[in-house]
């Protein structure tokens, strides 16, 4: 399908669809922090700073051809497994050293991996023969389980499994058969106490709080009780905007960050959570559809992980907010405030459009 | 699964198919869209379901998140003495209250509280105590009357005490403080056994109760009707606004019969020595002055006594938390004999004319042993005025021993003694107005003829309170009328311009055989300050007014029935100088009972402070 076009007609390449998509994403995110911050404007345009930034990572890294970062990518995992060592031993932050100050900015070592794994494993994966055989299941296994590992100890629980799950996605989309994913998804439910044995106390408490949050509404229980009665309360339309009562009188905990979801559904009801779903769905798909057009496997590999990590965060947030899973630290992306994690998202989305622009080199 | 031979079999595999793998990655992304599609679809029926299904639920816990119900507490009515003196007021003060929903660990707070303001182990156990009967997101107050700097300190670190709130509220203050406080009583935090006796929805925002005295006697109409407040409040509890607002209706205020500066000049006048001071007048029932000393602060116990404080007053000497004038019992002695003696005229027993003579020595037949005057050698022969004005015992032990202990007691109680006046305050004594009757049932035992001898002096079994006795001579005074003594004088209702005049209820109308044989005793108690042989003499006005009286000695404790009954060899330690009064002679307008414990002889001590009492009183003009 090669075009009679000269190459540079072509620049900037970006997908015009998944890039519309996100910038509505989160102009409607914006709105919705506004109100979520207490109409503090001064929120909203450290927010659009952050995005501007994230954008400009991801037009950067859409002109990077995807056999450049082939390259860098062992490089950038072994950078990654360095900084997340370099946590344990000098890391900052309040209760878990997730925190590298490098003096101008401090940042998570964990968000590189979230783009190193699935990278790895694609790049792990890319001269072999799929589906993938049994020595090529365990190494990739170790690929995701290292960093997974580290990213666990610090301690944060969601982004390790969110970095976990990136891994598992690409094994996933590289066809792994689905007598091993049983087995493995087997595995995983049967460890399930092993696991319970090595959490950490707080992180105990939120599970036995996700089981019964009404056996302690005041202490652990709060925030889902209080997110789940904005969100019931929101009905079909919602409250209207800056109208949310939870919200407004400060019901709802960190209601522009994690918790942003149900100052939405408070305010702009079911229709509104469904427009966002829509929004996320739209994203999601196409960036999977991006991912079928890559001519090879590290291309194809890569763009589908990203997509499907992608929709991972917006599962676990929804269902965090609506009372269906504990209560993990995983920001609505691209919609919550702050963090790390907005550039990290656009930078994935960066690599997703220079997959795109380049689907048509063959290398 | 052999590992080795399908590693070595992919080695043997040719160059990887492409168009294969894409086709197979195609359908994994297929699948897995297909799965993001159900878990969305999943997702979102969990918000229809909270959302629409559960919408009504949901919209009840938020209103009910935001908007609370507060009880407003009424202001408590005010308290005046009859010239318009507030004496009892509410002054603003601030408290500390929190909520204990709010709050997460409430030990630790409390501790952290404890650095900034005052927060003694009672004050916590009271906290404790106390909250048990709001609900837990109601605000409980934990400190009264905070000082001007507690308050700046909270300010100041209000942003580390979630759930934590400095209030504003009116605190009772009672200006006179110990003058009053057997009269006022006190207002004091209300505690469960309070609760069982009011109507618990209307003090639901009351942090405080009448707990005896006046306070507690119209408490219903002092505490006012409570209003509420629907205000929103945010998570913490900080009230945002007021969204609707039922005004409460303020106590009534009262106005009390009670004269401060008659009080005031029968508080100075008994100094330091213990005692009681009654002061009514004889038209009305309504009391002037009511004086029980030693006392105590009342304003101690508003914000709750400190146990130390408690403890220094329990200690004191002289139990100032005793009301003398209510409870305290006391031989009537001599001044029991004016009712007796008319007692006497009114049967027909004796007349002007009827003489006794005096020896000294008083025999009853067949006894040896004798009963004495006070005066050595006897005072001759004395009619009922002389009896009276030199308070002759065998006068009067004649009298009683013809009149019968039955017939004594059947006219006495028509004055109201052995029975509680019935005043405006609880916990009054009754005294003891004995019989042949009364004998049986507390001792189980018959009437001795002797006994009946010392009853005409009122001695032996007569108790009388302090109230009793200035009610009996009231019945004197005006010639009959016994009233249900009042201290509340006229009450305001919250709106009205006017207050409204309370009357004493008449008790009893006593009948009068011959206002001759009335005007006989008064005569012989004018005798008593005005004759020349009065016992009081010593209290004579100069110009101006005259004083009727009668002076009493009480024996503190019953021990010495048939011996040592004469004044002369009175110890201090075991009698009680009594003195009862009216005055203007001729149109009476206040009757007063004095009560000096172990003050010796009733004309030396009492007295002295019954015509500092009068003379505060007349030197007034008109109330109002």
């Amino acid at each position: 399908m090669r075009r009679i076009i000269p190459g540079w007609v072509k620049w900037p390449r970006l997908d015009f669809a998944l890039l519309s998509g996100l910038l509505l994403l989160m102009s409607f995110g914006m709105i919705v922090l506004y109100s979520a911050s207490g109409e503090s404007l001064d929120v909203v345009y450290r927010q659009a700073t952050r995005l501007g930034v994230g954008l400009l990572a991801l037009l950067v890294f859409s002109q990077v051809p995807p056999h450049i970062f082939r390259i860098w990518t062992p490089w950038l995992y072994a950078l990654g497994i360095v900084l997340l060592l370099a946590t344990w031993a000098v890391g900052v932050g309040r209760g878990a050293d997730r925190w590298l100050d490098l003096g101008l900015f401090r940042f998570q070592p964990s968000e590189i991996m979230k783009l190193a794994v699935p990278m790895m494993m694609a790049w792990y994966l890319h001269p072999r023969h799929l589906p993938p055989e049994p020595i090529a299941i365990l190494v990739s296994c170790l690929i995701l389980a290292a960093p997974a590992v580290l990213i666990a100890r610090q301690p944060d629980l969601g982004t390790a499994l969110l970095v976990a799950v990136s891994g598992g996605f690409t094994l996933f989309l590289a066809g792994l058969q689905w007598r091993v994913i049983l087995g493995m998804a087997a595995l995983a439910a049967a460890a399930a106490p092993a696991l319970w044995v090595v959490m950490h106390e707080y992180q105990r408490n939120r599970v036995r709080t996700f089981l019964d949050p009404e056996s302690d509404p005041l202490g652990s229980g709060w925030n889902i009780i209080q997110s789940k009665i904005a969100v019931g309360s929101g009905g079909l339309t919602g409250k209207g905007w800056l109208n949310g009562t939870q919200s407004r009188l400060e019901f709802i905990p960190e209601r522009h960050t994690d918790f942003i979801l149900a100052v939405l559904s408070e305010e702009l009801g079911l229709l509104g959570v469904l427009v966002l779903f829509a929004l996320y769905i739209f994203i999601v798909g196409r960036g999977l559809y991006i991912a079928s057009l890559a001519r090879n496997t590290y291309a194809r590999l890569l763009a589908g992980s990203l997509s499907l990590t992608f929709f991972v965060y917006v599962l676990v947030n929804a269902g965090m907010v609506s009372g269906l899973l504990p209560v993990v630290g995983v920001p609505l992306p691209l919609v919550s405030y702050g963090g790390t994690s907005m550039v990290t998202l656009l930078a994935g989305f960066g690599i997703l459009m220079s997959i795109y622009g380049h689907r048509n080199f063959i290398r | 699964m052999n590992l080795r031979a399908l590693t070595r079999h992919s080695g043997r595999r040719p160059l990887k198919d492409q168009a294969l793998e894409g086709r197979q990655f195609s359908t994994r992304a297929l699948t897995a869209f297909l799965l993001i599609l159900a878990a969305i679809f999943l997702l979102s029926l969990r918000y229809v379901y909270l959302q629409i299904v559960s919408f009504d639920e949901f919209t009840a816990r938020s209103i009910n998140n935001q908007v609370r119900i507060v009880p407003v507490a009424p202001n408590r009515g005010l308290i005046y003495d009859r010239r318009g003196r507030p004496v009892a007021e509410n002054l603003p003060a601030h408290r500390l209250e929190l909520v204990p929903e709010k709050v997460d660990d409430l030990q630790a707070t409390i501790a952290a509280l404890g650095r900034i303001v005052e927060l003694p182990e009672d004050v916590i156990e009271k906290f404790e105590e106390n909250r048990k009967r709001y609900n837990v997101f109601d605000s409980v107050p934990l400190k009264f009357n905070l000082s001007e700097e507690e308050v700046a300190r909270f300010a100041v670190d209000r942003h580390r005490f979630t759930g934590v709130e400095v209030v504003s509220y009116l605190a009772r203050y009672y200006p006179y403080g110990d003058l009053l406080t057997h009269v006022l009583g006190y207002v004091g935090r209300l505690d469960v056994d309070d609760l069982n006796r009011v109507d618990q929805g209307n003090y639901r925002g009351t942090t405080h109760i009448g707990k005896s005295g006046i306070e507690r006697f119209y408490e219903d109409r002092l505490h006012g009707i409570s209003g509420v407040e629907k205000i929103e409040t945010n998570s913490q509890g900080r009230i945002l606004t007021t969204l609707e607002r039922g005004n409460p209706v303020h106590g009534d205020d009262l106005i009390l019969s009670l004269d401060v500066q008659v009080q005031q000049a029968a508080w100075d006048a008994l100094a330091d020595r213990p005692g009681a001071v009654v002061a009514i007048d004889p038209n009305d029932g309504s009391v002037l002055a009511m004086v029980s000393k030693p006392a105590y602060d009342p304003n101690l116990f508003v914000h709750g006594i400190s146990s130390k404080d408690y403890r220094d007053i329990l200690n004191a000497p002289g139990r100032p938390l005793f009301n003398r004038t209510l409870l305290g019992g006391y031989e009537p002695g001599s001044t029991l004999k004016p009712f007796v003696g008319l007692a006497g005229l009114e049967s027909g027993l004796i007349t002007a004319e009827s003489t006794v003579f005096s020896t000294g020595q008083y025999f009853l037949p067949g006894v040896s042993r004798p009963y004495r005057d006070w005066k050595k050698g006897g005072h001759g022969t004395v009619n009922i005025l002389g009896a009276l004005e030199q308070s002759v015992n065998t006068y009067f032990y004649q009298l009683a021993y013809d009149m019968g202990i039955d017939r004594m007691h059947d006219y006495l109680s028509l004055f109201g003694f052995g029975a509680p006046t019935d005043l405006d305050l609880l916990g009054e004594g009754s005294g003891v107005l004995p019989s042949r009757g009364w004998k049986r049932a507390y001792y189980a035992e018959p009437w001795y003829p002797g006994e009946t001898i010392i009853a005409g002096i009122g001695q032996g079994f007569n108790v009388v309170t302090p109230i009793q006795l200035a009610n009996a001579l009231v019945v004197l005074a005006n010639g009959g009328t016994r009233f249900e003594p009042r201290l509340l004088y006229a009450a305001k209702h919250a709106g009205n311009e006017q207050a409204e005049k309370v009357r004493a209820p008449v008790a009893r109308q006593v009948p009068v055989v011959d206002p001759a044989n009335w005007d006989l005793v008064r005569t012989g108690m004018w005798r008593v300050v005005h004759g020349p042989r009065g016992t009081a003499r010593s209290i004579k006005p100069e110009a101006g007014y005259e004083i009727a009286g009668k002076s009493g000695t009480a024996q503190v404790a019953a021990q010495a029935l048939d011996e040592d009954m004469d004044e002369s060899t009175a110890t201090h330690l075991r009698h009680h100088a009594l003195f009862i009064a009216y005055a203007p002679y001729d149109s009476p307008s206040i009757v007063v009972a004095v009560v000096v414990e172990h003050g010796g002889g009733g004309s030396r001590e009492a007295a002295p402070v019954a015509r500092a009492v009068i003379d505060a009183w007349l030197s007034q003009g008109p109330d109002q």
